[in-house]
């Protein structure tokens, strides 16, 4: 299907006829077709995105999207959106900042408008041991040619002028680290621009359409088959980009994953004028904020302690959160809250994401990016796309492998950050 | 909130509570005749199942003490509770992924 450009040109044509000659934006075959080259199981942003990349760059066209639901509809529909790559160690600020580089050119790349903002990502320091962390943070990046800088209180307070540096803050203000280049974008927008720009070169994605198993009957155990809700889909090679539901598609192929799945929550307000330039997020009073383009407070909690796949979490972790909302922002005390919802998100024991091959040949994943998956969508598929088309590692994938829980080399995300998004 | 029956002191809302994670998972007596690949098993993977899971909490604002349930992880419906040491109760099996 060739993709009608979005222009100026086509938008006044349509303003003036009443929008009436807009096609669907992709197509979404009602069923899988018998065969394919590659098939992706998962239609969240980073599945969408492998494959776009898959047809895009590396030639590949008979290519399939299985998604249980509709496409967007898992994580990429409900999270925070926001974008930065201050990570700390090489690997992961290579990882996250070839992400953020792709963000940049994005809407173009795609003709389709994500909205990416870079309106900044401040995060606040509140003790002797945030300002430390912080400033090693910013070193480390500045090493790896990545944005981040030092800002005093008052100039936190200028940058983002609804914070509260008063020193009578329960947990003063000590200072931030600014990532300019971050912030946020729209993120059913990233689904849908993929998905078109993908379906454009071919690729068919296939909603409501579950993976119910993985056949393994090639050489050496090799992938051959997935069985779905609508039948099955012959294809020897597999990419698994399923989030919280990486465990059970992987069980289908009798491996059990480093990953457990737990409830992330997330809450927005009433729609009020701009009152909010930036994104501030506080590790230690454990808040973090922006606002949408349509006037929402965006509000994102934290994990329940328990694993589950309820795509809903407790209320208590909504007020721990709006407690330290209003302690950071006391003009938002007498807000409205508007929706609350949450997704499941799949944590690895050093909360850095996995990235390649598995031990069953033809079978790749893509996963682990717990909390704070959305920001690399774009690099996350550019990467995977090249080693599933190569069957090897990406360079900047390969320090994520699978083996790394064997062979020790972990990228300890975890200890460098307390909250990770 | 969940409430959760600790075996020991009753009903008790959630914030009295931490989540232990996966339980039966028992430390191999000989860790260094263990493979790399068994030992990151050991450390690291787990069953993570949609639906009945076995795990530990620990009641640590009551009374301190660890203990096992099995809760559905689609409903967070708790099946059971019991002491740590007692096996996983008859019927609670169902669902779990091998
Ligand atoms: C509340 C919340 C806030 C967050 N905030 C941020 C943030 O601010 N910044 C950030 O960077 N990240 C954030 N994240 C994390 C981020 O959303 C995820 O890491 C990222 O969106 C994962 O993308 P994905 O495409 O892999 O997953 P998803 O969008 O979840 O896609 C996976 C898809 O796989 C499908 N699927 C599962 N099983 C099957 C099957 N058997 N057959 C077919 N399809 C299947 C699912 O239906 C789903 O659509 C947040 C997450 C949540 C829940
Ligand atoms: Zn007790």
């Amino acid at each position: 299907m060739s993709m009608r450009r979005f222009s100026l040109l086509s938008l006044a044509r349509e303003a003036l006829r009443g929008h009436s000659g807009w096609q669907p934006q992709w197509r979404s075959p009602p069923s899988p077709a018998a065969a394919y080259d590659a098939v992706i199981v998962g239609g969240g942003g980073h599945g969408l995105a492998t494959a776009y990349y898959l047809a895009r760059e590396h030639g590949m066209r008979r290519i399939a999207v299985l998604e249980k639901g509709w496409i967007g509809g898992g994580n990429t529909g409900r999270n925070t959106t926001i974008i930065r790559s201050n990570y700390l160690f090489p690997e992961s600020a290579a990882l996250y900042d070839h992400a953020l580089k792709l963000w940049e050119g994005l809407s173009r790349e795609l003709n389709y408008n994500v909205m990416f903002s870079p309106r900044g990502v401040l995060m606040s320091a509140h003790s002797v041991h945030d300002i430390q962390s912080f400033q090693r943070h910013i070193h480390a990046n500045r090493l790896a040619g990545v944005d981040n800088e030092w800002l005093t209180p008052e100039q936190c307070k200028a940058f983002c002028p609804p914070l509260d540096i008063s020193p009578h803050a329960r947990y003063p203000v000590l200072g931030g680290a600014l990532q300019r280049r971050g912030g946020t974008a729209r993120h059913d927008a990233v689904a849908w621009g993929y998905a078109r720009a993908a379906s454009a070169l071919g690729v068919d994605i296939i909603q409501n359409c579950e993976v119910t198993g993985i056949r393994r009957e090639g050489p050496g155990g090799a992938v051959s088959a997935l069985e779905t809700t609508k039948g099955l889909v012959r294809t020897a090679r597999v990419g698994v980009v399923a989030a919280g539901s990486t465990s059970l598609v992987m069980a289908m192929a009798g491996l059990r994953m480093p990953l457990e799945s737990y409830p992330l929550q997330a809450l927005v307000s009433e729609p009020v004028k701009p009152v909010f330039p930036c994104v501030v997020m506080s590790n230690t009073v454990h808040a973090y904020i922006s606002q949408s383009d349509k006037g929402e407070l965006v509000i994102g909690a934290g994990t329940d302690q328990y694993t589950s796949y309820s795509q809903a979490g407790s209320i208590q972790i909504l007020t721990h959160t709006l407690d330290a909302i209003t302690e950071m922002f006391p003009m938002f005390r007498r807000m409205r809250m508007l929706r609350a919802w949450g997704g499941i998100v799949d944590v690895t024991p050093d909360r850095s994401p996995i990235i390649g091959l598995t031990p069953v040949p033809g079978l790749f994943v893509n996963c682990g990016w717990g909390t704070g998956g959305f920001k690399a969508t774009p690099g996350s598929g550019h990467v995977f796309a090249a080693t599933i088309a190569k069957g090897e590692p990406h360079p900047i994938a390969a320090p994520f492998n699978l083996a790394r829980f064997e062979t020790g080399r972990m990228i300890d995300e975890a200890a460098a950050a307390a909250v990770a998004h | 909130m969940l409430l959760i029956r600790c075996p020991h002191c009753g009903d008790r809302p959630e914030v009295e509570f931490r989540h232990g994670g996966e339980a039966h998972l028992a430390r191999p007596p000989e860790p260094a005749a263990l493979s790399d690949a068994e030992w990151a098993a050991y450390l690291h993977q787990r069953r993570n199942p949609r639906g009945p899971h076995a795990e530990r909490w620990r009641h640590i604002h009551g009374c301190g003490r660890f203990f096992n349930a099995v809760r559905d992880t689609l409903t967070d419906r708790f099946l059971a509770t019991y002491p740590t040491g007692a096996a996983r109760p008859d019927g609670t099996q169902q669902g779990d992924p091998a």
